[in-house]
């Protein structure tokens, strides 16, 4: 155990617990994502088909929405690793959901830059307007709202990720409208990353 | 300066290959390909290129240190992970200008004997992933990437590899370790990649904004580059400039230009928001000590900053106003970093949750004189007992504001409240159940 002689502990620490997955129902990859997986490992030497895991996770993701145990386990087989270096690589990485999320996963950006611009601002009107907490996911599994770690959009701040794509600059008081788009319109609702600070700032 | 990384962002439809071509791209490539690896290193050493990537090494010695002898392969892994908060350079050339970067990437590995080079980029740039795979198909198609490019009997392949989320992907061995399909923890070194790198293989590790300045090199000549800037800083340099100013940005300059006028001029970010003070200045990403306002008037250089007391870093220029808590502030970033820490070393790992703990405690008022030593015993215990620089990144903005704004730290302390309470805050913090 770790020690600092005038560290007062209090309670919490040291909490090292291993959060395993659910089984989750039988798994193999579609014929098409299996390709793809093939080709993405012929990027790599023969014998460094490991490289490829992460974007084997990715298609596992993609496939079934979350990372399950009979996931990773056929993971590991196809990328002829262990089951318990694809779970080493799965709980190390953010963008992998061990658990179900909402059709749009909601990622704010919570930080220096961000929280400067009023991004907890955006997370509080957020978590009023869906009435969840960061970290959960609404009932009819709409949303997942997230708070995450820098995101490289800062001169665009406040930014949130929805799934793969961006949503800038954006205010407290229009997230209702964000909230609204996405329910309209999926992700057509999002401002997606541009570049011309211009038009964008007075 | 006439921008020349930036040139063509805004161009519609200038991240084609098409246009790259038309614009004289892929010309430094045909030209170095008919240099020898050594004259291209020389060129690359003479410009004085220091590596944009955060720690300013020079780029030329790097790949001299390559052990081009070893009968493996070699290969570049460039860092496109761009996860230093306050740094979004990298994103823009690589969303507007791929073709550059890639053209880099091949004069590299002619330059260090590789067939193979591997754009790590991070998870969360999936929009720059679908350009980058897009254009290197078409430069594929067209004969720059891959079998015999350009007719010269040149062999190289290029790879976009995406990360997943990790803040420490950014180190240069961690990235390796990722790009091997493991967790993002950093190696010990000695071996450097160099000799030791990807698979075991001697491997250059470059940001992407030095590898996009290689072209340039080839092109236009070392003398050109140097000539840019203040002596050992030269070339163009991207600076991102964020918080509160009115034109936040990633803006190109020569490293003469000063701190002060990247942040006031109207040519670059047009000075703090209406009404406001500035408080201070992180010039380098989150992880360099805090600037004062009188100490910003100073060439935004490697060298120029570092006699300033802080760093250039990733040039990613974090300004703050006065309605900005530093107690807060350094709380934001110790989350960060007791989030990112990879949990290999112990100093790094416990000190940074014990450090966002006592400032946690400070900030809503809980807080005892007693415990600004206590940061300050903490924070020292892990400067330089890391393996990689993320010990000293997490430490440093802890010391750096402890010592700017210690009276702020105390007032906290006296008054059980935060003395700044700033209007952009959310009234209840804390929502999540971490």
């Amino acid at each position: 155990m770790s020690f600092h002689p005038s560290m007062d502990y209090g309670r919490g620490h040291h909490k090292s617990a291993r959060a395993l997955p659910e089984e989750g129902p039988a798994f193999a990859f579609t014929a098409d994502r299996r390709a793809t997986l093939e080709d993405i490992c012929s990027r790599y030497p023969a014998e460094q088909r490991k490289s490829a895991v992460i974007a084997a996770l990715y298609l596992a993701q993609a496939q079934q929405g979350y990372i399950t145990r009979n996931a990773m386990r056929h993971v590991a087989e196809v990328i002829r690793c262990t089951p318990a270096e694809v779970e080493d690589v799965v709980t190390f990485y953010t963008m992998f959901y061990t658990r179900p999320v909402g059709r749009h996963v909601l990622q704010v950006c919570r930080t220096l830059s961000c929280a400067l611009m009023g991004a907890e601002r955006v997370t509080e009107e957020l978590s009023k307007t869906l009435g969840i907490r960061p970290g959960e996911t609404d009932a009819k599994g709409e949303f997942t709202l997230l708070e995450v770690e820098c995101l490289g959009a800062c001169d665009r701040a406040p930014v949130v990720g929805v799934n793969d794509h961006w949503h800038e600059c954006q205010a407290p008081d229009a997230v209702r409208a964000l909230v609204e788009g996405l329910r309209a319109n999926g992700e057509a609702a999002v401002t997606g990353c541009h570049l011309d600070v211009e038009s964008r700032t007075k | 300066m006439e921008p020349v990384l930036t040139k063509y962002v805004r161009e519609a439809g200038g991240q084609t290959l098409d246009f790259y071509v038309k614009t004289g791209g892929y010309q430094a490539l045909r030209k170095a390909l008919a240099m020898t690896p050594d004259e291209v290193i020389d060129a690359v050493k003479a410009s004085g290129l220091r590596g944009r990537g955060g720690a300013g090494f020079p780029t030329g010695m790097k790949w001299q240190f390559v052990d081009k002898k070893s009968p493996r392969p070699k290969y570049i892994c460039c860092n496109a992970d761009e996860s230093e908060p306050g740094t979004f350079k990298d994103h823009v050339l690589m969303e507007r200008n791929p073709h550059l970067l890639f053209e880099g990437c091949l004069i590299g590995c002619h330059a260090i004997g590789a067939k193979v080079a591997y754009i790590y980029i991070r998870g969360e740039f999936y929009h720059v992933q679908q350009v980058l795979e897009a254009e290197l198909a078409r430069a594929r198609a067209a004969g720059y990437v891959g079998r015999n490019i350009m007719g010269t009997g040149f062999d190289c392949e290029i790879y976009v590899h995406r990360g997943a989320g990790a803040y420490e992907a950014g180190e240069e061995t961690a990235l390796i370790e990722s790009l091997e399909g493991k967790r993002a923890q950093p190696r010990l070194k000695p071996p450097f990649p160099a000799v030791a790198g990807l698979y075991g293989c001697p491997t250059a590790v470059n940001n992407v904004e030095t590898l996009c300045n290689v072209p340039l090199i080839i092109e236009r000549g070392p003398e050109w580059f140097a000539a840019l800037g203040p002596e050992k800083n030269g070339g163009p340099k991207l600076f991102c400039i964020s918080g509160h100013v009115k034109r936040p940005g990633t803006y190109e300059a020569s490293m003469h230009t000063t701190l002060k006028e990247l942040i006031y001029s109207d040519e670059f970010a047009g000075g703090i928001r209406g009404g406001h003070q500035l408080k201070g200045v992180i010039p380098g990403g989150s992880s360099v000590p805090v600037l004062l306002p009188d100490q910003i008037d100073v060439p935004a250089s490697f060298d120029g900053i570092a006699r300033a007391g802080s760093m250039l870093g990733s040039a990613g220029i974090i300004v703050m106003d006065e309605t900005t808590c530093m107690v807060w502030a350094a709380e934001n970033l110790l989350y960060f970093y007791r989030h990112e820490s990879c949990g290999k070393c112990t100093p790094c790992r416990e000190g940074g949750d014990w450090l966002h703990r006592i400032l946690g405690k400070i900030e809503r008022g809980d807080g005892q004189m007693k415990d600004l030593d206590l940061l300050l015993s903490v924070a020292g215990n892990m400067m330089g007992k890391t393996l990689c620089a993320f010990g000293d990144a997490a430490a440093t903005p802890v010391l750096s504001t402890v010592k700017t704004f210690r009276a702020e730290y105390e007032a906290h302390i006296r008054e059980g409240r935060c003395t700044v309470p700033a209007p952009w805050r959310a009234a209840t913090r804390a929502l999540a159940a971490h």
